[in-house]
C-alpha cells in the first residue's frame, strides 16, 4: 500500500498522521514515499500535533439549492508543511489569514477528511 | 557549462498566424476551429497544408490533440507534441518548435488551438481531480487564484479596487478591439458590485468563456526573410514549481521570475525595452503579479503600477492591448491569443489599438493554478 493509502488508512481508523524522514527530521505533505528535492526516503509516520494556522482562505459562493456557500483555504500545519483543507464550525466568511485552528476529522463526500475549526 | 540559449535568439520566426472563430462558433467542434485556424494561419505565411512537418497542439477535449489535427490536415508530420502544461503551452510549444526548427528536424512549425466551449456547455477543464484536495469540493481553477489574490492582500495591503483597476484597463483596450466578446466600458464600481464567484474575486475579476482557436506557423529566419512581417523569437523561458496549489512555495510570487530571467537573457533585452506586454490575464490577480515576478516593478507595487490608468490606453505601459482574458477571448486556454497579440503588434496589425513604432512585444503564459509559467519575447527584424 502505497503512502496515500496508507494516509486514508489512518484516517479511517481515527488519527490524522503525516510523514517525517528519519534522518533529517524533515516532513512531507502531501505523503509521497520520500522528501521533495531530497530523496530521503527514511520516511516514519508520526501524529500531527494538529494545529496550524490560516495561510490563505476563499469563500465558495456556491448556490443554496446546491449546498450554499463553504470555506476553502490553505493550513500551514506547525510541522511547517501546508495542506488545502476547510475551516468548519463558523460562518466562511469570517475565517480568516492568520487564524490560528485545530484539526479533526469529519467526513467529507463519504470518507474521513482532516478539516479546522478556530483553536 | 551553464545552459544558455542566446544561440537561439533571432533564429526563428513566426510569419503566419490566425485567430478564427473567436466568440460564438455555434455547431462547430474544437477540432474544426483549431483545422480552419491552421488553414489561415498558412494562408497567412504563404503556406500550404502540404508544407507542414512539425505539429504541436494542446486542447481541454484531445488525449493525444497533435496526432488528430495532422489526420485532419492530412499531413504525416516528422515530429509532432501534444504536451500539456495548461494554458501556456503554447509558449513551450513555441520553444519546442524553435529547438526543433533550428536543430534541422523540421522546416515548417504549425502550433494550433481550438474549443467549441461556450456553445457547447461551459467551461471544461481538461485537469484530473487533483489527490489530497478534491475531496474538500475545490471549484478548479478559481478557488487557487483566490487564494492568491487573498493572500496578495493580506501581504502587501492590497484591496478589491485595485484588483478591480486590472479589469477596467483590459475592457478599455477591448473597447477598440472589434475582435473583442465584450466591448462596454466598466468602471471599478461595477467590478465591484458584480457578483462574488470565490472571495476576493467576483465575475468581472475572471476571464471570459468563450469559443475560438488560433495558430501560428514558424520557420527558420532564413526563410522568414522572404516573408514581409516576419517576427523573430528573440526570448524564450520557463519554469513551473507546483501543481496543486496547496503546492505552491509562495502564493504571491510565481515561477515567470525565473521564466522571465531566461527570456530576458536569451533577448539580451530588459523589462523597460518592451514594447507591448502581452500576459496570461486568467483572473485579475494574474496581470500583478505577472507585471512582479517580470520585473515591470517590484514585489507589491504591481497594486499601484495597475492603478490611474497606467496599464490602460493612453497609460504608460501598453498591457494586454486586445483586452485579454478578461475581455477578449478566452475559450478554455488563451496562451495562443497571448502569443497572437504579441506577433500582431510586432507585424503593426493588431485589430485593436496598435501601438506605434512596436518593434518588441512580451508575450507570457500561465498555466494550471499559477503553476506553469513561460515567457517568449518576440520582435521585428529591426530588434534583430
Amino acid at each position: 500500500m502505497g503512502p496515500e493509502a496508507q494516509f486514508k488508512q489512518h484516517l479511517a481508523d481515527g488519527k490524522f498522521m503525516i510523514l517525517r524522514s528519519a534522518s533529517t527530521g524533515a516532513f512531507v505533505f502531501y505523503p509521497r514515499p520520500f522528501i521533495p528535492g531530497t530523496g530521503e526516503d527514511d520516511l516514519e509516520w508520526v501524529e500531527a500535533k494538529g494545529t496550524g494556522t490560516v495561510y490563505s482562505t476563499t469563500v465558495n459562493r456556491r448556490s443554496p439549492e446546491k449546498g450554499g456557500t463553504f470555506n476553502v483555504c490553505l493550513i500551514d500545519l506547525d510541522e511547517g508543511v501546508r495542506m488545502l483543507s476547510r475551516v468548519v464550525g463558523m460562518t466562511p466568511e469570517d475565517v480568516s489569514i492568520g487564524l490560528k485552528v485545530r484539526a479533526k476529522i469529519e467526513e467529507l463526500n463519504g470518507e474521513p477528511a482532516v478539516v479546522w475549526e478556530a483553536a | 557549462m551553464a545552459s544558455d540559449m542566446a544561440h537561439l535568439r533571432g533564429r526563428t520566426a513566426c510569419i503566419g498566424a490566425a485567430a478564427w472563430g473567436c466568440g460564438e462558433q455555434p455547431g462547430w467542434s474544437s477540432l474544426e476551429i483549431m483545422g480552419q485556424n491552421a488553414r489561415l494561419a498558412l494562408a497567412d505565411a504563404g503556406l500550404t497544408i502540404a508544407d507542414v512537418d512539425g505539429v504541436w497542439a494542446a486542447t481541454a477535449v484531445h488525449a493525444m490533440p497533435s496526432m488528430s489535427l495532422a489526420e485532419h490536415l492530412g499531413i504525416v508530420p516528422k515530429y509532432s507534441s501534444g504536451s500539456n502544461i495548461g494554458g501556456s503551452s503554447f509558449m513551450s510549444h513555441v520553444l519546442d518548435a524553435a529547438v526543433h526548427l533550428e536543430a534541422g528536424l523540421i522546416d515548417v512549425a504549425l502550433i494550433a488551438y481550438g474549443s467549441n466551449q461556450r456553445t457547447q456547455g461551459g467551461f471544461r477543464s481538461a485537469s484530473e481531480p487533483v489527490p489530497f484536495e478534491a475531496q474538500y469540493d475545490v471549484r478548479l481553477p478559481i478557488n487557487a487564484y483566490a487564494l492568491a489574490a487573498a493572500r496578495y492582500m493580506h501581504e502587501f495591503g492590497a484591496t478589491r479596487e485595485h484588483l478591480a483597476e486590472v479589469a477596467v484597463a483590459a475592457r478599455g483596450w477591448a473597447g477598440h478591439n472589434p475582435e473583442a466578446f465584450t466591448r462596454d466600458p466598466i468602471t471599478v464600481d461595477d467590478v465591484l458590485g458584480a457578483r462574488m464567484i470565490s472571495d476576493p474575486l467576483g465575475k468581472l475579476d475572471c476571464c471570459l468563456v468563450t469559443d475560438g482557436g488560433g495558430a501560428l506557423v514558424m520557420v527558420r529566419a532564413d526563410r522568414a526573410a522572404d516573408h514581409a512581417k516576419p517576427v523573430y523569437l528573440l526570448g524564450a523561458g520557463m519554469a513551473h514549481d507546483h501543481r496543486m496549489i496547496s503546492e505552491m512555495p509562495d502564493l504571491t510570487t510565481t515561477c515567470a521570475v525565473q521564466a522571465g530571467q531566461r527570456a530576458f537573457a536569451m533577448a539580451g533585452l530588459e523589462p523597460g525595452d518592451m514594447n507591448t506586454v502581452q500576459l496570461y490575464d486568467a483572473f485579475t490577480i494574474n496581470t500583478i503579479l505577472f507585471l512582479e515576478d517580470l520585473g515591470f516593478c517590484e514585489k507589491g507595487e504591481g497594486k499601484d503600477f495597475v492603478g490611474s490608468g497606467h496599464i490602460a490606453p493612453g497609460g504608460g505601459l501598453p498591457v494586454n492591448t486586445n483586452g485579454g482574458g478578461l475581455s477578449c477571448v478566452h475559450p478554455g486556454m488563451y496562451g495562443l491569443f497571448v502569443l497572437i497579440e504579441a506577433i500582431r503588434q510586432c507585424r503593426g496589425a493588431a485589430p485593436g489599438l496598435q501601438i506605434p513604432d512596436a518593434t518588441v512585444s512580451l508575450a507570457h503564459g500561465n498555466g494550471g493554478v499559477l503553476s506553469s509559467q513561460v515567457t517568449t519575447i518576440w520582435g521585428t527584424a529591426d530588434a534583430l
